[in-house]
């Protein structure tokens, strides 16, 4: 592979301005990269002719002086943004050539920044997963595998499952994800790269595919942290689109980091050491928290009491909020439509629905519909949302004692395609780490803390209070730094 | 609280989808498992707890009152399994 696709977005700027290369070879490596990894089955949809051209136009501009902060740089883009005339399916069936005739506000951001598209990502059905295993167009493979000499095909995570594949693999230097309850960074966790997911409403969810509205958050997924705070900076932004979008300015976060964490307070949460969880999990958790002492920060044990009521909230709040958004698949207006001979206009939704969802969204509808139905509506939905007060008033309690929150992304390591398919609730568990901030709303990032004993990547969590992705990032460049962690998977697509 | 195979399928009523017995039966204890593990919540004292409405505080805006269709009919049609004439086609309705 060209040595290209091995650098970073900011080794990508700082060569391609320098004039070392071109964006045209930039967009040319990843297009072969793109074609060559293709086992992983990252990519749903490979648009190379996109990348070159947003490439040329930055040659161009580079000519001119008129650069942009993205140019010269090819992304890959989640499968669950619109995006105009190339196939924006979610992953799902009920949207198969679907061509939208608007752009996503978060990725026409990404292109009016100067960035080309190398293609859409792969992705769980309706971003509903934890392991990829849920899209119509088969699992991602992680390009990583275990050092026990066997030769077990593993998770990337989920539900940005290609998008993580994609730059653990220098399928692309970056990417963009969602994360919803976890699916920007237990994917990151699981095959060794960053990822951030903002404060709910600093990135527009205007042409995002819309699965639970009240927690979903785009954010950017690269190979280092200085990589997400340009891509994050580029992504985010007012948009009066979408009712929720927040109208702050985007702050200045790349210029703004420093790994001098002095003065600062991180909390560990008491409740996140449970049961169970490998040791392995704990001691990259210790060592995270080596790390943020040794620049400089003080360490505080706090507590967060509802987290173990994290995750049965969320799989109420977020099947029935699933429910609703999903009712607009109909076979009326896009996508698929089955009409069952002789069948009357309900026959034709539901057959339509029925063939067009997988198991796991027809599982989630379903809750979410029993859930909100007349008569339960008080004792799942409207509990579940008191319950959602608590935890985020946990949140403002601790933040009281600490500026930042560190834990563990996931509980386990990737794990083997298959594993966990036959059991939602042992695939639910896997972003209890994650979940909680999500229910709160608040910025949190994923960083690579180093390797388990079978080879395998291991996130560390951070959480910041709300419109601090600052200090989230200050810290996660801070472990970074220290973790050294340089590991790639060893090639065999 | 469990559900039943008549109460799956009144649910999937509800939600149109055609799922047949086998689906239905299948469903039945996934379902029951799901909502049995998310009735530990009825451990939480909630009393006096306002449901959370908005996760980061924000304000609704208003946008100017002015009628606009989006004049965007065509890119609207595009999509759709059947357009005819400028409008959605679907089965017949009334018999």
């Amino acid at each position: 592979m060209s040595e290209l696709t091995l650098k970073t977005i900011t080794e990508l700027r700082e060569g391609f301005r320098g004039g070392d290369f071109s964006a045209r070879e930039i967009a040319e490596a990843f297009n072969a990269a793109v074609v060559a990894g293709r086992q992983l089955n990252a990519y749903t949809v490979e648009t190379p002719e996109l990348a070159l051209e947003a490439a040329d136009a930055a040659d161009r501009d580079r000519t001119t002086n008129s650069l942009k902060p993205l140019s010269g740089i090819p992304l890959g883009i989640k499968d669950l943004f619109a995006t105009v005339g190339v196939d924006s399916t979610s992953g799902s069936n009920i949207l198969k050539g679907f061509k939208p005739t608007y752009e996503s506000t978060v990725s026409g951001n990404l292109k009016a920044a100067g960035a080309g598209m190398l293609g859409k990502l792969n992705m769980d059905e309706f971003a509903m997963g934890s392991s990829n295993e849920t899209s119509a167009y088969g699992p991602v493979m992680s390009p990583w595998k275990r050092n026990d000499g066997g030769n077990a095909a593993l998770t990337p995570g989920g539900s940005s499952g290609g998008s993580a594949a994609a730059v653990s693999a220098g399928l692309a230097p970056g990417v963009t994800g969602t994360d919803t309850g976890g699916s920007i960074r237990q994917p990151a966790a699981f095959t060794g790269i960053s990822g951030i997911k903002p404060t709910y409403g600093r990135c527009s969810r205007w042409g995002i595919v819309a699965f639970a509205s009240s927690l979903d958050q785009a954010g950017p997924m690269a190979r280092t942290v200085r990589d997400c705070a340009i891509m994050l900076e580029a992504m985010a932004g007012f948009d009066p689109k979408d009712a929720t979008s927040l109208n702050l300015p985007v702050p200045q976060w790349e210029a703004g980091l420093t790994t001098d964490l002095r003065g600062k307070k991180v909390g560990i949460p008491k409740e996140y050491r449970i049961d169970g969880v490998p040791d392995e999990i704990n001691a990259i958790w210790d060592q995270g928290i080596e790390w943020l002492k040794d620049a400089g920060a003080e360490v505080v044990q706090i507590s967060l009491p509802h987290t173990k009521y994290a995750l049965p909230t969320y799989y109420i709040i977020a099947p029935a909020e699933a429910s609703s958004n999903l009712a607009r698949y109909d076979g009326v207006r896009y996508g698929l439509r089955d009409t069952p001979e002789g069948g009357n206009l309900d026959a034709m939704y539901a057959a339509t629905r029925a063939a067009g969802f997988g198991a796991e969204v027809k599982r989630r509808i379903m809750i979410g519909t029993y859930v909100l139905s007349a008569g339960f509506y008080d004792a799942y939905f409207t509990k579940a949302q008191k319950v959602r007060t608590l935890i985020k008033r946990d949140f403002a309690e601790a933040f009281k004692q600490c500026d930042l929150i560190l834990t563990p992304t996931a509980p386990s390591a990737a794990f083997g395609l298959n594993e966990k398919m036959a059991d939602p609730l042992a695939m639910y568990l896997n972003d209890v780490f994650a979940v909680p901030a999500s229910l709160a709303g608040l910025p949190a990032m994923s960083v690579p803390g180093g390797l388990d004993s079978q080879g395998l990547p291991l996130g560390i969590h951070l959480i910041g209070r709300e419109l601090d992705e600052q200090g989230v990032l200050n810290a996660g460049l801070a472990i970074e730094e220290r973790a050294g962690f340089t590991h790639r998977p060893k090639r065999w697509w | 609280m469990s559900v039943n195979a008549d109460q799956v399928r009144h649910v999937a009523r509800l939600a149109r989808l055609a799922l047949g017995n086998d689906e239905i039966d299948r469903m039945v204890p996934e379902l029951n498992n799901i909502l049995g593990w998310v009735e530990q919540l009825g451990e939480v004292d909630t009393d006096g707890v306002e449901p959370l409405t908005a996760v980061i505080e924000n304000h609704l805006r208003l946008r100017d009152d002015v009628v606009n269709d989006g004049n965007v009919r065509d890119d609207i049609l595009e999509n759709a399994p059947d357009a005819q004439h400028g409008f959605f086609a679907v089965p017949k309705v009334i018999e």
